[in-house]
């Protein structure tokens, strides 16, 4: 039995009662006791902290300055992976001889999490830009390449030898048949690129970093400011929201110019 | 020139036990701008004829030549129009039909003309810059035949072109078609599981066995039509009521449904 849909205040009503009940939660565990505040600092701890970074600084840098480093980071490394991720992946699904070449590579370094290039990002690039980058790089890198290779390994058939029989060259075939075939494809590698190298620069900045939001709560968990902490957690989260909500968008714009239903 | 000949060709999927023959011996000579329809049961092999001269295929054993030379890969030289009509979604109406012009690197006032020409032949001119999508089937087909056209090629493949489009539209486009090649004759070879389309279509119709497909029997429809005047006549209707139609397409109606399998479509 499924229920009929929701309209659209019904689901919003309820993501609000979730929400409030969480925060109830959260509030009673903290103000009761049940957990010592330096563990568990209550909502409001945290919303005034939040605010309160807006604007001053901590660890060298106020909240949105530690966010826009981060950013800059994030964005270097997933357009890296984009760059190189995708015409790598359409090449893939195009050359068959390549497809063989690199496949067992990667299938096997896409299973070593982000996080295990630590040593060697920190060792190769240093901690300033270029660690970081790696790390993002190596969370966003397979999604974008998995994907591209997929949408032109399973173009239409027809489309391909349509395109043979009018006598397309391999430059063409790929930039005006595969690419355009994969777009939808690659938007949806994109769209989990981007969440994976998000997740992986905070865990990157915890590590290796002078700067930027997981840099903040490292600093922050040394002198034990646990409401700073929370608030960069809220603040990852927040971005990471609007990152996919923007990505959405995006998808759903390209979908319906093609004439796609969503 | 445009002559096809396809010279004791065998068609075999798979490899040693496993495989299943799929064309027998089949021997079939189309000259130069000669229209030719394959009729046949499902399955019975007639689309692997065609895509063997379109290069999408290798004969197993045999001989498939275009102009005398066996044919080794796709090219423009050899247009096919297919069922599913094949076009980019991506691409505009125009950009369908110019992308073979760009790749044959013809300069740009050429390929206008070209294209403007293919448009005006095929009734396009109003939808020069839509998307396939927003056509209908029939429109689509008018697109891809375009395509195919304004490549000039030696031959045109058409593989049941009208098979995925409602009655009506069908029939429009089968009088078009022969409307296209009756003014401007080139070497069709046409396949089609429909009797009528056929018959009304082509100067030779070949008939296919279930498989393994063999041809069966190769029918002279141009010299009836002819000593019968049938072109005198500019609805489809009209020209399948003439006695001779009739006769020719209860023929081949006879010579289908002796093969097991044969369904009526």
């Amino acid at each position: 039995m499924t229920s009929p849909p929701l309209g659209f205040r019904e689901t919003m009503l309820l993501g609000l009662a979730g929400l409030a009940s969480f925060i109830g939660l959260w509030s009673f565990l903290s103000g009761s006791g049940i957990v010592p505040a330096q563990f568990l600092p209550g909502p409001l701890d945290v919303a005034s902290r939040f605010i309160h970074l807006l604007t001053s600084p901590f660890a060298g840098a106020t909240l949105p300055a530690h966010l826009a480093s981060s950013f800059q980071r994030y964005a270097y490394g997933v357009l890296l992976a984009a760059a190189i991720g995708v015409p790598l992946g359409l090449l893939m699904g195009f050359f068959r001889l390549l497809d063989d070449i690199v496949t067992p590579i990667f299938d096997g370094l896409r299973f070593i999490a982000p996080i295990a290039w630590v040593p060697f990002a920190a060792l190769w690039f240093g901690t300033g830009i270029g660690g970081p980058i790696m790390i993002i790089f190596a969370g966003a890198f397979p999604p974008c390449l998995i994907n591209a290779y997929r949408g032109a390994r399973f173009v239409e058939p027809r489309l391909i030898e349509a395109a043979r029989m009018l006598g397309t060259p391999s430059s063409r075939m790929i930039l005006e048949v595969l690419l355009p075939a994969a777009v939808p494809s690659i938007i949806a590698g994109l769209r989990v690129s981007a969440g994976l190298g998000w997740q992986s620069l905070v865990g990157a900045e915890l590590i290796v970093a002078a700067a930027g939001v997981g840099f903040m709560m490292v600093q922050a968990q040394g002198s034990v400011q646990t409401p700073t902490v929370m608030a960069g957690m809220i603040a990852i989260g927040i971005v990471g929201m609007l990152i996919d909500i923007l990505l959405r968008q995006g998808e759903g714009w390209l979908r319906r110019r093609r004439g796609l239903e969503s | 020139m445009g002559s096809i000949s396809f010279r004791n060709v065998d068609k075999v999927f798979g490899h040693g036990a496993g495989g299943v023959k799929a064309l027998d011996d089949i021997n079939l000579e189309i000259a130069d701008k000669e229209f030719v329809a394959i009729v046949g049961p499902s399955g019975c092999g007639k689309t692997t004829c065609l895509r063997m001269v379109a290069g999408f295929e290798a004969a197993s054993a045999g001989s498939v030549l275009v102009n005398g030379r066996p044919v080794t890969a796709p090219g423009p030289d050899r247009a096919v129009v297919f069922q599913q009509f094949a076009l980019f979604p991506w691409k505009t109406v125009r950009e369908n039909i110019e992308l073979g012009l760009r790749n044959k690197n013809l300069p740009i006032g050429e390929r206008n003309d070209l294209v403007a020409g293919a448009l005006k032949l095929m009734n396009l001119e109003t939808h020069v810059d839509a998307f396939p999508h927003q056509l209908s089937g029939g429109m689509q087909q008018r697109v891809a035949i375009a395509r195919a056209y304004v490549l000039d090629p030696e031959v045109l493949l058409m593989d049941e072109p009208f098979g995925a489009l409602d009655a009506q539209t069908r029939v429009v486009m089968q009088e078009e078609l022969v409307r296209l090649a009756r003014h401007n004759p080139r070497t069709v070879l046409f396949i089609t599981h429909a009797v009528e389309e056929a018959v009304y279509l082509a100067d030779r119709v070949a008939i296919m066995t279930r498989r393994p497909g063999r041809i069966k029997e190769v029918l002279d429809i141009k010299a009836v039509r002819e000593r019968e005047n049938w072109d005198s006549h500019a609805r489809i209707e009209d020209v399948m009521d003439l006695e001779s139609f009739v006769h020719l397409r209860t023929h081949i109606w006879k010579s289908l449904r002796e093969e097991k399998g044969f369904k009526d479509v």
